[in-house]
């Protein structure tokens, strides 16, 4: 067997199993804020079964968002509400049973699907978008050309999706606090010759 | 089994995306491990839309594996933000306590 | 003319009901006795044209039903028979009418009474002139109708309008047994008209209907489903329980309804299908067996009564008994000559009594009367004329009708006859001391009113006075002018082919060579009787009290109407009320309406309850359905479609 081949087994092997590990221990530690940091974990050790698939564009943009941005805001959320240990409630017990039930027929299923499965022969053929040979153009300039032409639509949409999500955010959190002075500008520019000044005729050892 | 195929990748994301669902609804702590729970499964379907443009040669599959990921960025923004304006009203975010919704 | 007769009541009616409000009491008054005078005059011109000289008519109006096989008109048939009816009804009714003005004078709805008394007096001419079936029935239902609302006229007591709901029931039950009547003839002779029908009645009379497997004779089943009727309507043995209670109506109600008019619409209904009962002598026999009994059992009854106007009831049920034993031994024309004696005179009695009731400021009970005839001396004397006509004595004018009646009874021959016979002579003793049991108590003695009554106690006033003064004249002479032409020699040219009697059945041609001592029997009780009351209540007054306290039982069997009221109540109002309480309690409400929308509406709540239990309010619990669904989807697909 090629070198090649196993340490691709041996790559592929670590980085799943650390993922799965890390996945089972998101749902299981008592502390949310291990929760996230073994979803950091997941989520870098997806990039690196994503490196090898070939797909490197993929994998740094999973550790830049996800990781940098969206886990993190994770923790912030974590950080800031006052969140408690909470202690395993008898419920989950309860459920244990039939979860883990329904999860099991799931996975047969699911590996059943894979098992009876075979590709089409002529599946190159109706390829959306072929990938290009390495020679050619590498995964991100690939990814590059497709998504700038081909895919330009989908991709203003999901910038419209980003800023409305941004908006949406704003929106539900943003409180006005009480006893904070502001200014009104439209008040303050309207304001006109008749509010602002009063001509009073003073008296000599009089006052105003 | 040392030939890694197809068939180990997606093996790989049906198992995330079982502990995914899993961690919706065996949790009982609070509401931040459901949303972990759906960020869980997205990666698993990234997983698999990468891994079948890989074995396919087809490069639709990373282009939306990369729209489920600005998606999931977005949707995971969103929840946070009315987390903290729930958590703002009612004052806990154990999941026992959220069922304002119950007919 | 004939139109006129009949249909100007009914205008009367509809004015003084509709626009009473605008013409006012003394309008509605004048309106509705304007139009009643005009048709008694009618009345008695049509009687001398029609019944005098013979010149029968039949009007037709309009086609009613015209269906297949079943042709019914609107006609008015003017015949010797109904020509006597509309005279007696028209006038009876002009003479309570103008009663009334002064009776009701202090009734706050006196434009609804007069259009009441005008409506009935519509709907009774209607039935007399009827030429069919279903016209006779039309009439029947509205003289019934018409009897309600006026019984029920005070209708803020409650007794009132129990007994007007009685007397409706109690009609009813008659009513059924006329219709299943009505229903037969058309079954077997194919026609409801009066002609059509009586033509083929000998050969009808031969038929059998076949019921539940046994053979009956058509005819006689027939007659005796209409007699149901006739006893109904006239408060025969049976179905009479009603005319008592009826005396809850304004006095002019019971004179002109319940002993003038509507309750002979049974003695003449049977006259006018005498045709038919000739041929079923069964039906006659069963006629004068029930016609004999209620004779007396009336007459026992009014002997213990207290209240005045209940004493003049049972008269006028006893003396409809007479009238239809009559009728049972072919004696039609005896049986409608005593009908129009007995509406003047007993018309004269309740109009009297109402007088009566008018001077003793609202009281009945006779009781506390006593001791007035000096303080009414017209109402004194005119009662006298009423009641010696009633008790039928010489020369007035029941002593012609009534014995003619107990005449051709033991004329008949037959056993129900002689019966009847007996029974009549027995029930006229009894008249006549019920009746002067009446006058001694009410008028005679010491006073048992208190003094506040007797100061008040005036005579009525002359509008009153007068239609009494005319039904006295008629209480006097009509029976021997009239015993010629109804019962006499002259019956045959008088009634023509209005009333049939077949040659076998003739009792009143035999009712003219009965011994001597048959003819004057009732003669005789009728003073016997007029001397025990006077013994009775004048002479020695404690007497009654004596006899009541020793015949404790009889007594009290007879003034509880031989617990009549209390046997049905317990036979049929009382199983009713706890069948209608029970479906609707159980069948009604807890059944239909469980299965119904009750049961429909709790069975949603419920449901609902529990599936609203799915809305935990739990995400997770959301979520793991969805999970359960998607599980299942694949499940299935993988199962059935692939295989």
């Amino acid at each position: 067997m090629a070198l090649g081949a196993i340490i691709e087994a041996v790559c592929f092997y670590a980085f799943a199993g650390v993922l799965i590990a890390s996945g089972v221990m998101v749902i299981a530690s008592r502390n949310p804020v291990h929760s996230v940091l073994f979803l950091i974990l997941a989520f870098f050790n997806a990039a690196g079964l994503f490196v090898l698939l070939g797909a490197e564009f993929l994998a740094m943009i999973l550790v830049i968002v996800y990781v940098g941005a969206v886990a993190v805001l994770f923790l912030f959320v974590v950080m800031m509400l006052d969140i408690n240990f909470v202690e395993l409630r008898q419920g989950f017990l309860q459920y244990l049973p039939v979860g883990a039930l329904i999860g099991l027929i799931l996975l047969v299923e699911l590996v059943l699907v894979f098992g009876a499965w075979t590709v089409a022969p002529d599946i190159a053929a109706a390829a959306a978008a072929p990938t290009p040979p390495l020679a050619q153009a590498s995964n991100t300039a690939a990814l590059g050309g497709l998504l700038y032409t081909r895919y330009i639509y989908p991709f203003e949409a999901a910038g419209l999706i980003l800023l409305v999500a941004m908006i949406g955010a704003i929106v539900l959190t943003l409180r006005a606090r009480e006893g904070v002075r502001r200014q009104k500008i439209a008040t303050q520019v309207g304001r006109s010759r008749a509010d602002a000044i009063e001509i009073v005729k003073v008296r000599p050892r009089q006052g105003v | 089994m040392l030939e890694i195929g197809l068939a180990h990748y997606l093996t790989v994301a049906a198992i995330l995306f079982t502990l995914g669902i899993f961690g919706i609804f065996l949790n009982r702590k609070n509401v931040i491990i459901i949303l972990m729970s759906i960020e869980l499964m997205l990666l698993a379907v990234n997983v698999n839309f990468v891994a079948f443009s890989a074995f396919l040669s087809d490069l639709a599959g990373q282009v939306f594996a990369m729209f489920v990921l600005t998606v999931a960025a977005a949707e995971a923004a969103i929840g946070l933000a009315i987390l903290v304006v729930y958590f703002r009203n009612r004052g806990t975010i154990a999941v026992e306590d959220i069922n304002l919704m119950k007919g | 003319m004939p139109v006129a007769a009949v249909f100007l009541p009914l205008i009367g009616s509809i004015i003084a009901g509709f626009f009473g409000r605008w013409i006012g009491d003394r309008g509605a008054q004048l309106v509705t006795c304007l139009a009643m005078a005009l048709s008694a005059l009618f009345g008695i011109v049509l009687f001398v044209e029609i019944a005098l000289h013979g010149q029968s008519q039949t009007v037709d109006l309009l086609n009613w039903i015209d269906t297949g096989d079943l042709q019914v008109e609107w006609a008015l048939r003017f015949d010797a028979l109904a020509a006597v009816m509309v005279a007696v009804v028209t006038v009876v009714s002009t003479m309570v009418h103008v009663y009334s003005i002064g009776y009701m004078e202090h009734d706050p709805s006196i434009p609804r009474f007069m259009s009441y008394l005008s409506i009935f007096t519509f709907f009774m001419l209607m039935l007399v002139t009827a030429d069919n079936f279903v016209q006779l029935f039309f009439g029947w239902e509205g003289v019934g109708l018409t009897s309600y609302l006026l019984i029920g006229f005070w209708y803020d007591r409650p007794s009132a309008n129990a007994a007007a709901i009685k007397a409706f029931v109690v009609n009813r039950v008659g009513d059924f047994g006329f219709a299943l009547g009505i229903f037969a003839v058309y079954f077997l002779f194919g026609s409801l008209q009066f002609d059509a029908v009586f033509g083929a009645a000998p050969e009808v009379a031969k038929a059998t209907l076949n019921f539940l497997g046994h053979d009956y004779p058509a005819l006689t089943v027939t007659c005796i489903l209409l007699f149901i009727g006739a006893m109904g309507k006239s408060a025969q043995l049976g179905l009479h329980t009603w005319l008592p209670d009826a005396m809850e109506g304004p006095t002019p109600v019971s004179a002109l309804i319940h002993a003038a008019t509507m309750v002979t619409a049974g003695v003449f209904m049977l006259a006018r299908l005498s045709p038919l009962f000739e041929y079923a002598p069964t039906a006659l026999a069963v006629v004068v067996v029930v016609g004999g009994t209620t004779a007396i059992f009336a007459a026992s009854v009014g002997m213990a009564q207290n209240d005045i106007k209940r004493v003049i009831a049972y008269s006028t049920c006893s003396q409809l008994g007479y009238m239809f034993f009559a009728a049972g031994v072919s004696a039609y024309g005896a049986a409608i000559f005593h009908l129009m004696t007995h509406a003047f005179f007993k018309a004269l009695l309740f109009l009297g009594a109402g007088s009566v009731i008018h001077a003793m400021s609202g009281e009945q009970d006779m009781r506390k009367m006593g001791g007035i005839y000096y303080l009414v001396p017209y109402t004194y004397i005119l009662m006298w004329i009423g009641s010696l006509s009633l008790a039928g004595i010489w020369p007035f004018a029941g002593y012609y009708s009534k014995d003619t009646i107990l005449e051709a009874a033991y004329a008949a021959g037959t056993g129900v006859g002689l019966y009847a016979y007996w029974l009549g002579v027995l029930g006229a003793f009894l008249t006549a001391f019920y009746s002067w049991r009446l006058i001694f108590m009410t008028f005679h003695g010491e006073p048992r009113a208190d003094r506040e009554a007797m100061h008040h106690a005036h005579e009525s006033p002359s509008v009153m006075i007068w239609p009494l003064v005319l039904l006295a004249a008629g209480a006097v002479v009509a029976g021997f002018i009239g015993f010629n032409l109804f019962v006499g020699d002259g019956r045959g040219d008088f009634w023509r082919d209005s009333i049939l009697v077949l040659p076998g059945h003739d009792s009143l041609a035999g009712a003219e060579a009965v011994p001597f001592w048959v003819a004057k029997l009732p003669l005789g009780v009728g003073i016997l009787g007029i001397a025990i009351a006077w013994c009775a209540y004048v002479w020695r007054p404690g007497l009654p009290a004596w006899f009541a306290a020793h015949f404790r039982a009889l007594y009290l069997f007879l003034l509880n109407k031989w617990y009549f009221d209390e046997l049905y109540d317990a036979v049929f109002v009382r199983p009713a009320m706890w069948l209608g309480l029970g479906l609707w309690k159980k069948g009604d409400g807890a059944v239909i309406d469980g299965l119904g929308p009750d049961g429909v509406a709790e069975t949603t709540r419920g449901l609902s309850v529990l599936s609203s239990r799915l809305q935990t309010g739990y995400l997770y619990h959301y979520a793991f359905a969805m999970l359960i669904g998607v599980v299942v989807l694949v499940s299935w697909y993988l199962l059935v479609q692939i295989g």
